[in-house]
């Protein structure tokens, strides 16, 4: 090809192949097995947990070791596990679904995932270094500060999500502009599939939620390193203003979660019922307005705080206010079912299980947003059962759901459905066993996060109930990882469109799909692009461009070494108290923090003046494939 | 792809937006900068709600002066106009003039910096340390984070400036001197918050 810059840009194979790595699709796969990883140690914990309450007195763990299983299932859980798989699907499929070739940042794709990895390495490194931080997930101050908190547990809370935190926001940034600039010919807003709608709405709300943690986090490390006052009442700081900022953020975060997952039930719905999504605008529409209430709602988690009559009401109505949207959605997946011809696959059920599940959550929270009624539930296990039944039973029954559902295009191969089932109804009758019984416990009045309770307070058989359902769940998760082992022995020869009822564009190039993703950008002429040509009687997409050349981003390994970089850095400035001074007061701590930063500017040097011309894979390359694949 | 469509040795309308590089580059960093908004947003609501607990130290009315503030703001405000001649000189394709504003929007920036540690130096004497109260510590946070912020655009630019010298204007040092050119109105925009919120609140007692 007559190219001005033909650059030969080394294709790696092997590990360094994921080391550098720039393809969304593998990225994808990265962020899976890392939030998968983290998943099994967030449910470790829980069974931990679940084991210390299943009799009353029981002292299978001390009550401190509770407190920091208590803290980390929580960090873990949110930060580790379910964010990254919910990046895991975006990056498998959005950029499928808008008939991209890309994202539209490859480098800051990666470097998203290495710094969230690092942050989440250091979190739990806390555990080998004498102590896990454990002031709960939400590390209120003055618990959180150094008088309450000696150790080193909050400071790994504190650095770790920081950086973990970093790799998310970037992350949003990546989707929001990759879904704005990079669509196919055709691929107007309002022809978006819903999955990548909620992924836009969720970059959105990761993009303004995000730094207001990280100026929380970086407020009480200061208070924590620096003898900085800000939440410590001594000094004139206020304990109150810790809880403001952590909502701010930590409200948009529960919207974060549950949108992608929303958008996962209606492709899955929508697919396995025949039928095009119901009231398809009203979706797009409940999902911006759930985003946009995200942000009024925050001191409903401070009801008792003391924030006066007016501030609680308000922020009562705008909570329940977030109903409204929420049930046009449960509405549009019923209407959606009305009258399909319904394949319940295990991808469908997970997604037809998810809907009254969520509804149990939703129902539960707007009890919980009546404000004077709060007062009697808060702190106590009704709480614990409602945010498990919103977040196991809606995000992570949606994450089952598309997992089982894009399998195929990740990798090539079918989940066994026989294994696939049994997984959903062992963790779906787990789920309810362990939480549902949860809200009478906190009726009763059993509040949360204690470590064990007194004999005779009709506690017992509850919490022996939600135990036995907690070891359900542990079932069914190894079921899947079983069935994931078992996967990966079979051939990889997945059709293009393994359910035969795809709809969107994904399905219209190979399971997995090659490095370049579509060989002609598509043209897109309707909403449920590709069902549209079927029912067209046309066998695929209209392309939008003849075959030629496509230019790909050069792989590199900068990423990984700024996620390192930052948690060197992070460790240094945690121990720059107990590491003593290199030379005269300067303190080593801060030298081995220094070097950090030190890696992670240079390597931001590096990537400026070196211009990345990228690579192209040339014609008889994509020739090649299409006839392999035919 | 895009990023070699244009004729060879001729610059587009608009370098910055010529390639979808570009344009990513352009959104992406408006939509940092949205997030940007909400961290200084977080850090003026801490300084807000902590500004009175000044314990035992210096009160803001006290300790602040106004005319190495207002000195420091003209410096800033003034590398900020400089900023948009060096874009105005990018979209006229003339890399010496487009060089040149960048270096003396560098060094206004660089004075703002020196004035800012001085002042600092100035308020530790004083006996307004970072940990002394909640004023303090919100004090330093906040205009400490907008410091760090000029201090990396200095950085920044002044890479950006090697860079333009070494490889001239093209369809790929256009972004960034476009980019940049967005960041430092920022941080100029945020300092204005800044100089009011922070010092001319301070001195109504």
């Amino acid at each position: 090809m007559a190219h001005a810059h033909t650059h030969t840009v080394k294709r790696y194979s092997g590990l360094m192949d994921w080391l550098t790595t720039v393809d969304h699709k593998k990225i994808g796969i990265l962020y899976m097995i890392a939030g998968g990883f983290f998943f099994l140690v967030g449910g470790l914990e829980a069974i931990l947990i679940r084991v210390q309450l299943w009799k009353p007195l029981n002292n299978f763990v001390s009550a401190d070791t509770y407190n920091e299983l208590l803290t980390m299932h929580g960090t873990t859980m949110i930060f580790l596990a379910a964010m990254p798989l919910l990046f895991a699907l975006m990056n498998a499929v959005v950029p499928l679904q808008i008939g991209a070739r890309d994202v539209a940042f490859p480098f800051v794709n990666s470097l998203g995932f290495w710094t969230f990895l690092f942050g989440g390495v250091l979190l739990n490194v806390s555990w080998f270094t004498g102590g896990a931080p454990d002031a709960g997930w939400t590390s209120y101050a003055p618990l959180a500060g150094t008088t309450y908190s000696g150790d080193h547990g909050v400071d790994y809370y504190v650095l770790g999500l920081q950086i973990a935190g970093i790799g998310t926001l970037i992350g949003g940034i990546n989707f929001l502009v990759t879904i704005i600039n990079m669509r196919a010919p055709g691929m107007t807003f309002m022809r978006m599939p819903m999955f990548t709608w909620t992924a836009f709405i969720t970059s959105a709300l990761i993009l303004f939620a995000f730094p207001a943690l990280a100026v929380g986090l970086a407020a009480l490390m200061f208070d924590r390193l620096f003898d900085a006052n800000f939440f410590d009442p001594s000094g004139g700081g206020n304990a109150v203003l810790w809880e403001h900022i952590f909502w701010i953020f930590g409200h948009p975060e529960v919207y974060i979660l549950i949108l992608p997952a929303f958008g996962v039930i209606s492709e899955v719905i929508s697919t396995f019922s025949r039928k095009r999504l119901f009231g398809y605008s009203s979706m797009v529409f409940a999902t911006i307005l759930i985003g946009f209430l995200g942000f009024m709602v925050w001191a409903h988690h401070m009801f008792t705080v003391g924030l006066g009559p007016v501030a609680n009401a308000l922020f009562s109505i705008a909570t329940m206010l977030i109903a409204v949207p929420t049930g046009i959605k449960i509405f549009n997946w019923l209407f959606t079912m009305w009258g399909g011809s319904i394949k319940f696959t295990t991808a469908n059920l997970f997604a037809v299980g998810f809907i009254p599940t969520f509804v149990m959550g939703g129902v539960t929270g707007v009890m919980l947003a009546a404000a004077p009624a709060d007062f009697q539930y808060h702190d106590s296990y009704f709480v614990v059962a409602h945010f498990h039944y919103v977040i196991v039973g809606g995000l992570i029954l949606g994450i089952f759901s598309g997992l089982h559902y894009w399998w195929p295009k990740m990798f090539g191969r079918v989940l066994n459905e026989g294994l696939g089932k049994l997984t959903f109804w062992t963790f779906f009758i787990g789920f309810h066993l362990t939480f549902f019984i949860q809200h009478f416990l906190g009726l009763l009045g059993m509040p949360r996060r204690i470590w064990t309770y007194l004999d005779g307070l009709g506690f017992n058989e509850m919490n022996m109930i939600s135990t036995v359902g907690a070891f359900l769940m542990g079932f069914g998760t190894i079921f899947f990882l079983l069935n994931v082992v078992i996967t990966a022995f079979k051939p990889q020869n997945a059709p293009a469109d393994p359910w035969e009822d795809g709809r969107t564009l994904e399905w219209t190039i190979p399971s997995p799909p090659p490095e370049y993703n579509f060989a002609q950008t598509p043209l897109v002429r309707g909403y449920d692009a590709y069902w549209k040509e079927k029912t067209d009687g046309h066998k695929g997409m209209t392309p939008a461009e003849p075959i030629g050349p496509i230019h790909m981003p050069s792989p590199s390994i900068l990423p990984f070494f700024m996620g390192l970089g930052l948690f060197i850095a992070g460790l240094g400035f945690m121990y720059s108290h107990d590491w003593g001074n290199l030379f005269g007061s300067f303190k080593t701590g801060y030298a081995v923090g220094i070097v950090g930063l030190l890696i992670v500017f240079g390597c931001m040097f590096l990537r400026s003046v070196i211009d990345d011309h990228g690579f192209h894979i040339e014609e008889e390359e994509i020739l090649r494939d299409l006839g392999g694949k035919a | 792809m895009s990023a070699h469509s244009h004729v060879e040795g001729q610059l587009p309308h608009e370098p910055e937006k010529a390639t979808l590089e570009g344009r990513n580059k352009v959104l992406g960093f408006w939509l940092f900068l949205g997030g940007e908004t909400v961290l200084f947003g977080t850090l003026f609501s801490a300084f807000l709600a902590l500004r009175h607990q000044v314990l035992d130290g210096p009160p803001a009315h006290e300790l602040f002066q106004l005319p190495l503030v207002a000195l420091a703001t003209a410096l800033l405000l003034t590398s900020s106009l400089t900023s948009v001649f060096a874009v105005h000189a990018l979209h006229t394709n003339r890399v010496k003039a487009l060089i040149n504003w960048l270096i003396i929007t560098v060094v206004l920036g660089a004075a703002f910096l020196g004035l800012e540690i001085y002042e600092f130096v100035h308020y530790v004497h004083e006996g307004h340390g970072f940990t002394t109260s909640a004023f303090s510590s919100s004090f330093y946070t906040l205009v400490g984070f907008h410091g760090a912020h000029v201090a990396f655009g200095i950085c920044w630019i002044t890479l950006i400036i090697i860079q333009l010298a070494r490889k001239g204007l093209t369809v790929v040092t256009a972004p960034k001197v476009y980019v940049a050119g967005m960041y430092w109105h920022f941080i100029d925009v945020v300092w204005v918050f800044i100089f009011t919120v922070v010092y001319l609140m301070g001195k109504v007692v």
